[in-house]
Order: structure tokens, then sequence, then C-alpha cells
């Protein structure tokens, strides 16, 4: 697994830009910026409420990396280890856990612990722990990665 | 208006996970992978996103809160389940191991889509088939 670099400052500020966005989302949709609800609600059945609007959202997300390969010059790191088995069993267990508990790290995790929801103390907990578990075994029992 | 100002948030979010590094899901596992703290080769950055999230959305979520109604919306939808059920720890549950096999969530592998190459691709093609596998799977118990 490669080294990644101790970046306090620069986490702090774009955790800041999270948050923001999480605010001004409860200030203009009166909704809690969460990821995996917005995503897995574009899907069917019951699509309830603003498609459009979560569309729109969705799309803001896939067009920041070409915003900042604009202003900087270059795009952001992304380096996976991971391959084609670990992505699909992954991907599937975050599409499902998600929709389960209602909520990812940004739902739960951002917009939960800031209402002081106790739902959402137990989610972060349980997937903090979980995911833990998880790169341990990967990582130095199995040694995948 | 309405869909601009929805693109313009999405953009910000994805922007404070480029910009925290989270995008990157090297730096989520070596956060992740408590065992390299021993090894003073922990990257305890995620610790920061999370925290500059959490100030910036708790006092933020208070001054929102003090209006009668948001400003393009009727009413405020905050989930109101207070109850803890099964659902609250099976879901997380599966969703960390999930994260914790490559590094994505999905707010990072949605960014990650049209600049992460296959690797992301191929997750988040697998996490929507999941996400409608459990939006159909009560549906489906429901009608047999």
């Amino acid at each position: 697994m490669p080294a990644t670099e101790f970046t306090p400052l620069v986490s702090l500020a774009g955790g800041a830009m999270i948050g923001l966005s999480a605010v001004l989302m409860m200030l203009l949709n009166g909704r809690i910026a969460g990821i995996s609800g917005i995503a897995s609600q574009l899907l069917p059945p019951g699509r309830s409420g603003d498609t459009l609007g979560r569309a729109a959202f969705v799309l803001g997300l896939v067009l920041a990396p070409f915003l900042v390969l604009w202003t900087t010059g270059h795009g952001p790191d992304i380096t996976v280890t991971t391959g084609t088995t670990g992505l699909v069993i992954s991907g599937l267990l975050v599409g499902l856990g998600t929709v389960v508990g209602n909520g990812c790290t940004s739902g739960h995790g951002v917009c939960g612990l800031a209402r002081l929801s106790r739902r959402s103390m137990v989610a972060v907990v349980t997937f903090m722990a979980t995911a833990m578990i998880t790169a341990f075994i990967l990582r130095h029992i199995v040694g995948v990665v | 208006m309405r869909l601009i100002l929805n693109l313009l948030l999405g953009l910000l979010f994805g922007l404070g996970l480029i910009v925290s590094g989270m995008s990157n899901p090297a730096k989520v596992l070596n956060f992740l992978d408590i065992a390299a703290i021993a090894r003073g080769t922990w990257d305890a950055s995620l610790a920061f996103v999370m925290g500059g999230a959490l100030v910036v959305t708790f006092i933020g979520y208070r001054l929102v809160f003090r209006r009668p109604q948001p400003l393009l919306a009727d009413t405020f939808h905050v989930p109101t389940k207070t109850r803890l059920d099964l659902a609250i720890i099976v879901g997380p549950a599966i969703f960390g191991i999930g994260w914790g096999i490559a590094g994505f969530c999905p707010g990072p592998a949605i960014t990650d889509l049209a600049v992460g190459g296959q690797p992301a691709l191929i997750f988040v093609a697998a996490m929507m088939v999941g996400m409608a596998i459990a939006r159909l799977a009560p549906r489906l118990i429901k009608s047999a």
C-alpha cells in the first residue's frame, strides 16, 4: 500500500467545505446532505420528491475533479490497489449497507452527528469499527494489500 | 435556478472531498489501518476531515434551524426516527466492511467516477446494484 502524507490543514479545510455544503443543503432544500440517500433515491422504486435536484447535485460531484484540473492543472490523486473482484464485493456491500442503515459517512458521520442523533452515533461507531477491522484483516492477516 | 444551486452544492461537496484528500482510497485505507499507529505510518488526516465538517455543520445547522422553513422548500425534512433497531447496526456494519475493503464510500466514489478510471466505474456500478437490491428486496418479500 502506498504511503500517503499526513495533511491536517488541507484536510480540515476540505472538511469545512463539506460541512458548508451540508449546511447550505439544509438552508436551501431542508434536506440532509447524505450522498448514499441522494444517489440511491435516483433509483427505482419509489423515487421520492426532487429527483432532478438530486441528479444536479450528483452531477456537481462528478464535475468537481474537472474544476480542480482546470484551476490547478492537475487532477486529484486517486490510488486504488483493490482488484476487480474486491471492488465488486466492496461496492455491493457499500450499496446494500448504506440503504439498510439509511446513510453513510456523510448522512450519519457529518449530518447525523451534527444533529446529535443517537441512531447516527450508533451507525458511525459501527461502520468505523467494521471498516477498521476489515482493513486490518485484509492488510495484516490475509495480506492482500 | 434551483437546479444550478443543487449542482453548485454538489460541486462544493466534491471539492471538499478532493481538497481534504478523502477522494483518494489509498488515503482512506491508510487512516482505517490503525495497526499503522504503532509503526508510525498512520495517516490521521481523515479525523481532521470529519472534525472540520462536523464543527461547521454543528454550528451551521443551529443557525439554519432558527428559520421557520428552508429557502427553497416548505419544510425541513429531518429524520424523525430515534429508536435503535437492528437495521441501524446491521446496515452500517455491512457498509463498513465494504468501505474497509477498497477505501471507497459513496461520496468519494461518485466524485472519482469520471476521472478514477476503471476501478471507480466498477465500484460505483456495483454500489448502485447493491442499492437497487436493498431497495427492491422489501417489495419482493412483501409481494411474494
